[in-house]
């Protein structure tokens, strides 16, 4: 790409990925969420693989560290789920709301558990989305040569 | 009239992934058919005249921890936005996933024609 | 309500396009006119929840599949399959729309859903006692992370399933090759 377009979306790339972030701390409160947040991180990702090419996001954010965010934001989703269970009594009980800190309505800092679960949401949608296009970019890239010599001897692999 | 419409979006869907040969054509049917069964689980929540299930600052009184009439009566139906916004995530997981059957099966065989994908067959 | 449904034709008549075009690279395109005529019908459904996911996932999609359909030749398939299996499945379709049809005659009327009728509907639980049950004023959220959590983690589930899936189908290179060096 050009150099006017790698500037740009360096610059816009921050402002993408703040958002993200400000659309999953203010799901409860707003439109949004875990969902909508992880996707805008992913895509924030995608941006910059599309300006700059798949080497340098996977300089960046290589596919191991994604793969890793995705597991821990899974494992983290879990864990507030199991804590309910443990000081709530019940799987996925809103523990923080109901026995330990209320909050006030309309404040950021509110609705106990459920910002939690925002974010893990968030971490475990934009990972792995991020990973499988991660994976279709690599998997283009590779894929060049071997292509040729399937279209020159089809037979070979298929009857493998 | 809306519902039809609905269910007209969803059989052009259900045509494209049952006649065409292109695999890339029949995950586009499958994709119009998702968008087609989200609209019409939000259709079935829509009050005419409502307001979008978030409830403001004026509509709340603090101390007696009571919501605004006009909310309570107004307001569309919450549960299907809430299982429609996990499923629109997932359609974007299992397009990645037939996109990358095709792409797999482009490489392998030169080709998106299922009908000349006979191979395949065993 | 004019408007609403000028966009509901507009999404037909997109879809008709994109199912009937010769070019896959304007199939794509059509399909994301379909997602961004949804995501403005999701807003004057009022739900600006689905909207904003519809429009970010959109983008992410369409990302996906022009990948899939950019600089692979053969990209002008025509033609359906053999011609008898085309009528029997055009025939099949059309008495399913028919069948349809007739369903959505008995549907409620839109614009008064079935849960407003109903004191008892789950619906009007989650409305009247939502902020005070989970502190969030966001309806939707107090829905998918409290009262129904267990759906999110299904869906983290499949999401994490459909991830290892294209990631599996997309390895390069085998497994038989990876544990032994020599081949």
């Amino acid at each position: 790409m050009t150099v006017i377009v790698k500037t740009v979306s360096s610059w816009v790339k921050v402002l993408i990925f703040l958002f993200g972030i400000y659309i999953i701390l203010s799901g409860h409160l707003t439109p949004g969420g875990g969902f909508a947040g992880g996707v805008i991180l992913a895509s924030s990702y995608v941006l910059l693989m599309l300006a700059f090419g798949r080497s340098f996001v996977a300089s960046n954010l290589p596919g191991s560290l994604a793969s890793r965010l995705d597991c821990l934001g899974a494992f983290l989703f879990a864990l507030i789920a199991i804590l309910g269970l443990v000081c709530g009594g019940t799987f996925f009980v809103n523990f923080l709301y109901q026995e330990y800190f209320p909050g006030e309505p309309f404040a950021l800092v509110s609705a106990g558990t459920i910002p939690l679960s925002n974010m893990a949401i968030g971490i475990k949608v934009g990972a792995s989305l991020f990973l499988v296009i991660l994976t279709l970019a690599a998997f283009r890239a590779e894929s060049q040569q071997p292509t040729e010599q399937d279209l020159a001897d089809p037979g070979v692999r298929g009857k493998e | 009239m809306a519902y039809a419409l609905c269910f007209l979006l969803f059989m052009i869907g259900l045509y494209c992934a049952v006649v065409k040969k292109n695999m890339v054509k029949i995950v586009l049917g499958i994709v119009i058919m998702e968008y087609a069964v989200n609209l019409f689980l939000i259709m079935l929540g829509y009050v005419k005249g409502g307001v979008a299930p978030i409830i403001e600052r004026s509509q709340y009184d603090g101390a007696t921890k009571a919501i605004a009439s006009e909310f309570l009566n107004a307001s569309v139906d919450p549960l299907p936005q809430a299982l429609v916004l996990t499923s629109i995530v997932i359609s974007l997981g299992s397009l990645a996933l037939m996109i990358s059957i095709c792409i797999r099966t482009y490489a392998k065989y030169g080709t998106f024609d299922i009908t000349e994908i006979r191979r395949l067959r065993g | 309500m004019a408007l609403f449904y000028i966009l509901l034709i507009f999404m037909v008549i997109a879809a008709i396009i994109a199912v009937e075009t010769k070019d896959l690279l304007s199939a794509v395109i059509c399909v994301g006119a379909i997602g961004f005529g949804g995501s403005l019908m999701f807003l004057l459904l009022r739900a600006p929840d689905i909207a904003m996911t519809q429009i970010v996932v959109e983008v992410l999609g369409l990302v996906i599949l022009i990948r899939a359909t950019i600089s692979r030749d053969l990209t002008f398939i025509s033609g359906d399959r053999e011609f008898f299996g085309t009528v029997a499945s055009v025939v099949i379709l059309f008495l399913v729309f028919m069948a349809g049809m007739r369903i959505c005659d008995t549907l409620p009327e839109f614009g008064e859903p079935v849960f407003a009728q109903r004191p008892e509907a789950a619906s009007q639980a989650y409305i009247a006692k939502g902020l005070n049950d989970t502190g969030a004023t966001n309806i939707v959220t107090s829905i998918y992370l409290d009262y129904r959590a267990y759906d999110t983690l299904g869906e983290a589930t499949v999401l994490f399933t459909a991830v290892i899936g294209a990631t599996a189908i997309l390895r390069s290179r085998s497994r038989k090759r990876l544990e032994d060096p020599e081949l």
